[in-house]
Parts: C-alpha cells; structure tokens; sequence
C-alpha cells in the first residue's frame, strides 16, 4: 500500500509541476497575471508530494520489501539499518528521485522565503525550476521508476555493493546533490531575468546566496567522496582524475567563477551577461554531470547504470535545457544595459582574471573528460586519458591563479594600484619565499614544483591573513580601534577570506602529499618486524572475525615509534555475502605529520605470508580540512545580513543600479 | 584609458590565457594519452616495446601464480591470444581468474606485459566496457546470461 502511495505522489509531483510552469505560462500568453498564483503553492506541493513518495522509497529499504524491483535489486534483509536507508539512494531509480527531490525543495525555498522577489520574477523562477522538475520526473516514471513490483516477490534481495556500505557515502549523494540541484536556482533566475529582459545588481544579491549554498554543498559533497576513495578503494589515493570526479569538478570550476562573477555584479552592476552566461554554463556542467555518471557512458564503480534509453534521455535534457538557455541568452542578452566602467588592474579586473582562468581550467578538464568518448564514437580507438594530462595542464594554470589570487582582495573596485597591493602582501610572500626554501632544506631532492605548492599554499594563508590585518589596521591602530573594525567587516569579506585561507591549507596537504607520499610492499610472516617513513610495523598475527553481513580476515599489526607502541592496526579483507563480493578495508593511522595506510593483500598459496601495502601520506589530511575550512567560509558570508534569505526587503527596481555600496 | 582600450587588454589577456591553456592541452594530449587494447590488437598492431598502453582482457583461468608474496604473473587473454602480464603489488580486490581486467605498463623486449597499475574497476553484474566492446568484437561475450534480470510486472 505505502508502495502505491510513493508511486501515486511521484505521478502526481509530475502534474503539479506541470500546473506550476504551466500557469505562468498561461498568464505570460494571456497577459492575465492571476494564474501565474498558482506557481508558489504549486512548488511547495511538489515537494511535500516528493518528500511522501522519498520517504515510502526508504520505508520500502526498511522493511526490505523485496516486492519492490528496486528493493530487490540494491538491499539485503542482513544488511545494518543505515546502509538500508543509504540504499535507498545508493542506486540509479533512488538516487534521481532524490534528485529531483532536493530539486522541489529549492523551489519549495523559493515559495515559500522569497517573499522580497518582485512577484513576477519569483513566479518566473518557479516556472523554469518546475520545468526542470518535469524533465526529471518524466524521465524517473519512464525509464527508471523505483516502485517497480515484480511478482512474486523474492525472498531475499541481491544486496548493496559492499564498497558502497560505508557512512561517508551514505551522506556523499545527498550533499554532492544538493550542490548539483543548488545550482539549478542560478540557472532558473538567469532564465526568469532573460525572460524579463532587464537584470541588475539586486538580481545578483538574490541569487548569490543559492549560488553559494550550492557551491559550499558541492566543496564537502566533492571532499566527502575523495575521502571515502582515499580510505575506502585502498589505493591511497585522495583524487584519480576519473571521469565520474570531473563530473562534479567542472561544476564546482564554474560555480566558483559564478560566484565571484556574481559579486562583481552585485556591487558594481558590471559583468551581467557573462554572470547570466556562467549560471547558464554551471548548471549545464551539473546536468553533464548527471548525464555522464547515470547515462553509463562512462564505466567506473559510479555507474549504475548500462540502460542506453536512459542515456538518451537524459542526453536530449541536457540538449534542451542547455540549448534552450544558450537561445534565449543570445536573443536577449543584446538588450542588456552595459555595466559600469572599470580599469584592468581593480577589484574587477582581477576578478575577471579568476574567472577567465577558472573557466578555462573548466575547458581543460572537460576536454580531457570528453576527449576519450568523443574519439571512440569516431574513430573507433580507445583511449585513456589519466593524471598525467590533467596533471600537466591543471596544475600550471591553477599555479597562476592562485598566484594571483592574493591580490584580488585587495585592489579597490573601479581602479586599484598593483605596487600598492604588492607592498602589503610582502610580509607574506617574505612568509611564502621563506617557506619554500625550508621545503627544500627538509626534504633535500625535492622537486621545485613542490617547494612552489608549500610557497603557494603559505602564500594563500597569509595573504588572507595580512588582507585582513589591513583591513582592520592590525599592528597600526590601537587594539580597541582593531576589535571594532573587526567587528564591522561585512560577513562576507570575512567569509571570503576564511575560504581562500581554505583553499590555501589544502594546497599545503595537496603539495605534501603528492611530492613526498611513500610507499613499501612487501611480504610479511607473522613475527615480522620492518621500519617504514620513520615508524617500526611489527605484524603479529591474522585472525578471522564475523560482521553483520559480511566474513573478515584481519591482521593485527602494531604501529611504534622510536620503540614505543603507538597503536594496533588491524586492516582487513572482508567477503560479503550478498552480493558476493571481497573488498579491502585499510588501517590508517592518522596524526598532524601525515597518515599511516596499511593496506592487506592475498596470503601467499601455503599461507605462510601476507602481501601487505603500506604507504605514509604527509599531510594529507589538510586536503579535507581545507575543504571544511572553504565550507566554513562560504557560511560565514551566507550568514551576512544583506544576503540572508528573507531578510527585510529593500525594495528597488530591479534594474536599478545600487549606488554607494562599498 | 578608453572603454575600447579597456576591452583590447581584457580580450589580449583572453586570449593570452587561451592559448597557453591551447598549447598545454594539446601537448599534453600528445604525450600523456594511453590506448587500449586486447591481446589479439597487440598482435595485429605490432604494438612495440616501450610503448605505454593498456591491456584489457580476461585473466586466463589457472594463469595466476604468486611470486614471493608480492609479484604475481597471470594471463590476460581474449579468446583468441593471450598475453603473460607481471605485476608486482596488490592485486585489486575484483581480480579474479576468468573474469575482466585491464593491466596499464608496457610491453618487455621478451612480448612479456610488465604492468604498474592493474584494475578491476567494475562491479560484480558487469566488465571493463572496452573489455566488453573488445570480447563482443571477437564473437566471445557471454556476459548477461548469468545475471539475467528478474522478471517484472
């Protein structure tokens, strides 16, 4: 029965979204502006119809109806509670549905918080966001429905693949698709603005704080996942380049651009077609992506699904929406009103820099992305196209950006003064310079590349940090005088320094851990005693164990330094039941210097030894924690008064530039 | 400075930053793409040695031996030809005898396939997709009768 519930509200979601574009429409052909009411009420049912038929999905997960296809296909009677739950959207049927879930939520948001839009712009927004919603249901109820039966009903279900039962990525796709969607808002007000055909910097206040909510999503959604590859697929690696992570980079390329593109706008009014043209662009990366992971053109441990159907049609949604968006930009972005004046070397100009260079670090990954596909279906070769391309185009180009990064903040708007901003950053490139020569001295042989990334990474930090002495007068006024500025700095400056500050601590972990990241295999017999990167692994014994749905081989290894034990670590091989399948869970042993990763392999034929894998990875939890610092930044500045949701409207025209904003 | 001037800076850096990207994609394209083929391809192609590319295949049943722990040596074959690859790490957690694989290395003056990365990156329902293309080319792809879908309604 609840089964029929969840699939008669996914029908319904479908009709409602239909009547939510449908009535603006109808007002827009009519001249008549009472049906376009409708569109507000219509978006929250929506999402109330959508969160039902979502919740009647996971009560399927719960009480392992195996009557279901979907319940049948991805879930297991034995497996823990959680994974049930995460299962749910651990598959291609379940994971779109939360798709276009999270997708009526935003428009939910909309309808019900957007109380300061203008109410044509907000009716205009709710029609593209369910347009979209129309695209994706139809897609789920044709191709890929979750509530499929099958009859009879199996016993038992065929089980999750083990290497998706794990925590960080049970929350992954709900985060990384909240970015995804989010970007969709951007998308949906660039479109309502065309249609309206004027824009100006009160459009870019509202739709920054969607384009960052979504941005700061997408940042741990994209941590969340390298990190579980970096624990979970037992290579030690934090980051392959495969395409299915270029799927969620090149968005979050073009999202950062937007949202610096966006405040260009908002305080100068300059730059309005390229931002309508960058979140047209970002959240077509997002459908790509969508495209690219759930079409299966693209065969990796993402890939659920091998249906062509579904590649087709979401492939031609792609092409309309895209298609569409592009059109109706080029037939009406002429009409925009120029924007302000500004000299090259100003707040604008080096945010124009970032965003040419981002954009064009977007170009280059999705070239690399697309170039093995497009080549097949041409010429019939396969190729591959791996971390040796991406590393030698993405890392010059985002050197220079990061370089240059600093400055940017501290030229004024209009027209600003390079040798003026250099004398301030001095003490942090003094830091920076200073850094990389100690690189170098500590680890004699290292690359110049490395000693650049610790440069780089010091010189992210401190410029940030001088950025904000500046502006604050540190070390020049008074402390009182100090703690006042800093207390009426705007939200955002702050929130955008703690996130370059972010970007600048990962660059360190990046850097240290690909230059000096070591790795030893070797057999062991138990009793065995080696010294690795400066610890001593003493391997002990192995033993088996039983988990809930699952057999485990672990061994146990003691962890010591300069003779004292610091832990035991027990990695593991375990054979799951249902599907039957064997993953490898590494042991790792995390401090500030870096992580221990002990990884087991086979035990030779006689089982006298055991391959075991181990690797010491400096650093590397900096990467995450930039991660989280960058997430943190985009809070503090979401929480700035003048971007807050529903915040006391100062109402203006639209089109109206905003004089004197600082 | 003019409105024009401003724009000819902003375009010039354009296309400055335009065309070392132009030229890092396509140096980069030229060196650092690696092909993929099956075993029978390197025969037919005379792939030669040195040269970096992947090998994808089935691991040939029995093929597989261990070497002291951490070397291993296996087959990879695709019907017709089979090729012996060596390997010295831990093998991935899907490697097994008689089902898809794709081993990245280079070929030994002896024809031997010396591999630095080996991976097993599909799921227990499905193989390699060039593996796959590759075996349904040599009429050899049984794949989808053991996993057959269950019926629906």
């Amino acid at each position: 029965m609840i089964v029929e519930i969840g699939h008669f509200a996914l029908i319904l979601a479908f009709a409602v979204a239909c009547l939510q574009t449908g009535s603006v429409a109808w007002s827009m052909w009519s001249g008549d502006d009472e049906p376009r009411g409708i569109a507000a009420p219509a978006a929250l049912a929506q999402c109330a119809l959508l969160a039902l038929s979502f919740w009647a999905l996971i009560w399927c997960y719960v009480v392992s109806d195996f009557s279901v296809q979907n319940v049948f296909a991805n879930s297991h009677a034995d497996k823990p509670l959680i994974y049930k739950i995460s299962g749910a959207w651990g598959n291609h049927e379940g994971s779109m549905l939360l798709w276009v879930l999270i997708l009526a939520i935003f428009g939910a948001a909309v309808a019900a918080f957007g109380n300061n839009l203008p109410a044509r712009l907000k009716s205009n927004v709710l029609a593209v966001q369910g347009s979209i919603g129309i695209a994706f249901l139809a897609f789920i109820i044709v191709t890929s429905n979750p509530f499929t039966r099958i009859w009879p009903a199996p016993f038992e279900g065929q089980g999750l693949n083990p290497i998706l039962q794990d925590p960080a990525l049970a929350i992954h796709p709900p985060l990384l698709y909240t970015g995804y969607v989010g970007f969709s808002m951007a998308f949906s007000f660039a479109i309502a603005a065309l249609m309206e055909g004027h824009i100006g910097a009160a459009w870019a206040r509202w739709v920054r704080p969607w384009t960052l909510a979504a941005w700061m999503f997408l940042t741990v959604g994209i941590a969340m996942g390298s990190w579980w590859a970096y624990y979970e697929l037992g290579w030690g690696g934090w980051w392959f380049w495969d395409p299915v992570e270029n799927a969620s980079f090149m968005p979050w390329l073009a999202g950062t651009a937007l949202l610096h593109s966006a405040v260009v706008m908002e305080k100068r009014d300059a730059l309005k077609v390229w931002t309508i043209l960058l979140a047209i662009v970002t959240f077509a990366l997002s459908l790509m992506g969508t495209f690219l992971v759930r079409s299966g053109v693209l065969t990796s441990v993402h890939a659920f699904a091998v249906d062509p159907a579904r590649g087709v049609f979401i492939l031609a949604i792609l092409g309309i929406f895209t298609g569409g968006g592009l059109a109706l930009f080029a037939w009406r972005a002429p009409q925009l009103r120029q924007g302000a004046l500004f000299a090259p070397v100003s707040r604008e100009g080096s945010l124009v820099f970032n965003n040419l260079l981002l954009m064009t670090i977007c170009a280059a990954v999705l070239i690399g992305t697309l170039y093995p596909l497009a080549l097949e279906s041409i010429t019939g070769d396969k190729i591959s196209v791996g971390p040796p391309y991406f590393n030698s185009v993405f890392v010059p180009l985002t050197l220079i950006l990061l370089i240059t990064l600093p400055f940017g903040p501290l030229l004024p708007w209009k027209r600003g003064n390079l040798r003026e901003a250099a004398r301030r950053l001095s003490v942090a490139g003094a830091f920076a310079v200073t850094a990389g020569i100690v690189a170098l001295i500590l680890k004699p042989g290292s690359s110049m590349l490395a000693a650049l990334g610790i440069g780089v990474g010091v010189w992210l930090i401190m410029g940030a940090l001088s950025e904000t002495a500046f502006r604050v007068k540190a070390f020049a006024a008074p402390w009182p005088e100090v703690l006042r500025r800093l207390s009426g700095l705007p939200r955002s400056s702050i929130g955008g320094m703690i996130a370059h500050l972010g970007v600048g601590v990962a660059v360190l972990g990046i850097t240290a851990t690909s230059a000096w990241r070591v790795e030893h295999i070797q057999a062991m017999k138990p009793g065995d005693r080696i010294a690795f990167a400066g610890y001593e692994v003493l391997f002990e014994k192995v033993a088996a164990q039983q988990g809930p749905n699952y057999q485990e081989t672990f061994g146990d290894f003691e962890l010591s330094r300069g003779g004292k034990p610091i832990v035991e670590l027990a990695p593991s091989k375990r054979q799951y039941t249902a599907p039957p399948t064997g993953t490898s869970e590494a042991a790792i042993h995390a401090s500030w210097a870096g992580d221990f990763y002990l990884v087991m392999g086979d035990a030779a034929k006689d089982g006298s030894s055991v391959a075991v894998r181990m690797y010491f990875n400096p650093l590397v939890r900096l990467i995450w924690i930039g991660a989280v610092i960058m997430f943190i930044g985009g809070g503090v500045s979401l929480s700035d008064r003048r971007l807050r949701i529903g915040a006391p409207a100062r109402r203006r025209a639209p089109a109206e530039p905003v004089a004197g904003q600082a | 400075m003019t409105r024009k001037q401003r724009r000819s800076v902003l375009i010039l850096s354009g296309l400055a930053v335009l065309g070392l990207a132009a030229f890092l994609v396509l140096s980069a394209l030229r060196e650092s793409i690696v092909f993929f083929y099956s075993p029978s391809e390197v025969a037919a192609q005379s792939v030669q040695p040195g040269t970096r590319f992947r090998l994808g295949g089935m691991v040939s049943a029995g093929s597989l031996k261990k070497h002291g722990g951490t070397d291993v040596e296996f087959e990879i074959g695709d019907g017709s030809r089979a090729i012996t690859v060596n390997y010295r790490g831990l093998l991935p957690d899907l490697f097994r005898e008689g089902q898809g694989v794709i081993a990245e290395g280079k070929l030994d003056p002896g024809g031997r396939f010396i591999a630095d990365n080996v991976l097993a990156k599909h799921d227990e329902t499905y193989m390699p997709r060039e593996v796959a293309d590759s075996l349904k080319k040599q009429g050899t792809w049984r794949g989808g009768e053991a996993h057959a879908e269950p019926a629906t309604q």
